[in-house]
């Protein structure tokens, strides 16, 4: 869903890579392509439909999202362009593709590992819980720690590298 | 000045705007922690945890307000209707301090026990509304049920953290508990609205969650060596719209803008 389908209608492929440029407002590096929140492009008599999913409930880069989105296609010609927001199924960091996960470590941040095994996980508190070990973006260390659950955005939390003592973030598996 | 909206009183409606109104009012008592919280981690954690309740109230009122078919926007849900109309759990708009309400500062013990009983209560709630007949709901519970968790996990650690910390840490959160927990038996009370939602398949009566909210809260506070308060008859009556004397006080303050400048928008 998230690469360019060679097999689709001229318009539909030209969409998708004009979305592919779309960036995502608050991790520029990484398209909303390839975060998975493109769900679906179809057309729509002279125009496009556009269905993306929002990634937390109280994500403030939602309507920024759409807006680009459109603003994007109209911008190549491809409008008039109607978004709709689908809740369901929920979008998931597995949704990120491979390409997203390798431009979010080399901007440093440590991209998610897999959610699903998450999911079933049973809730340990402390002191039993700790946080998963993550591999440093910059120097690859393993020896890391988690400074802060939460982060600069609702769907990353703060670490440090006690190999090179830099800080970095973390886009948190849901 | 604007005037109040009047909403009607169809089961189906309430039963969503129970849900909206716990997010809405715990994600206003959060709100006030930014800027103020012991340290930058966990004032940035509890705002992180507003903006997701902020999120589904959202979802969750723009959802109502469709299921009522008057033309009520998530706005003039969230910001026109009267007190009564509010159908949160006394617990929620309790201030973060319930006994120095009056210096204004919050007490962070009472505030990650009452995230805790939240965050599990509405994992609990989000689990089951999976399976909601109303597609809709069952979708925003599909999103929020992952923040849920979150937030449940990082609150039940600071539960674990405190109650099991130094003697004062100790202290403090067992008395931050004895003031909570004649708020919690409110949770699991069943009426009309819960009877129609179990009957339509809209979702669980809360009452139903009971028995796993207590499984897991008490399994935290007995690692955290928090003793369970024992349970009185005392109940509280927000989520039928009778609120405590601190709901004109948060709802003034939520309400100014869109009452004194109506419509106005960012």
């Amino acid at each position: 869903m998230n690469s360019a389908h060679p097999a689709l209608a001229p318009r539909l492929a030209q969409a998708w890579a004009v979305l592919q440029t779309v960036p995502d407002p608050e991790v520029p590096v990484v398209s909303v392509c390839e975060l998975g929140i493109v769900r679906e492009v179809t057309l729509a008599g002279e125009g496009l439909h556009v269905v993306l999913t929002p990634t937390y409930s109280g994500c403030p880069a939602t309507e920024l999202i759409e807006s680009s989105v459109v603003a994007a296609l109209v911008a190549a010609g491809l409008g008039p362009v109607s978004v709709a927001l689908q809740r369901a199924p929920a979008w998931t960091t597995d949704w990120i593709s491979a390409e997203g996960r390798s431009k979010l470590r080399a901007y440093g941040i440590a991209p998610p590992g897999p959610a699903s095994s998450d999911e079933s996980r049973v809730l340990r508190f402390m002191p039993r819980h700790t946080a998963p070990a993550l591999d440093c973006p910059r120097c690859g260390s393993a020896d890391t720690e988690r400074l802060s659950a939460f982060g600069s955005t609702a769907c990353k939390a703060l670490y440090r590298c006690r190999a090179c003592r830099e800080p970095f973030e973390h886009f948190k598996p849901i | 000045m604007q005037a109040s909206i009047q909403v009607t009183a169809e089961p189906r409606v309430r039963y969503v705007l129970r849900l909206a109104d716990n997010c809405l009012m715990l994600a206003q008592r959060l709100g006030e922690w930014c800027g103020h919280a012991p340290v930058l981690e966990e004032d940035i954690a509890l705002t992180n945890v507003a903006l997701d309740l902020v999120g589904q109230s959202r979802a969750l009122l723009t959802h109502a307000g469709q299921l009522e078919g008057c033309g009520h926007d998530e706005d003039q849900l969230a910001f026109l209707r009267d007190e009564r109309d509010y159908l949160n759990l006394t617990l929620v708009e309790l201030p973060n301090s319930p006994q120095g309400a009056r210096t204004g500062r919050g007490d962070f013990a009472f505030t990650v026990l009452r995230n805790f009983a939240m965050a599990t209560l509405f994992k609990l709630l989000w689990q089951r509304l999976l399976l909601s007949s109303d597609a809709e709901l069952a979708a925003i519970a599909g999103k929020a049920l992952k923040e849920s968790r979150y937030h449940q996990q990082h609150s039940g650690d600071w539960v674990v953290r405190l109650g099991d910390g130094t003697a004062e840490s100790s202290r403090r959160m067992q008395e931050a508990l004895a003031q909570m927990w004649p708020y919690v038996a409110e949770m699991f009370e069943n009426d009309a609205v819960d009877e129609h939602a179990q009957q339509t398949g809209l979702g669980p009566r809360w009452g139903d969650v009971r028995a796993d909210w207590m499984a897991e809260v008490t399994g935290v506070l007995e690692a955290a060596g928090l003793e369970v308060p024992k349970a009185t008859a005392f109940r509280s009556t927000g989520k039928v719209g009778r609120h405590s004397e601190h709901m004109g006080f948060i709802l003034a303050e939520m309400q100014y803008l869109q009452r004194a400048f109506p419509g106005g928008v960012w």
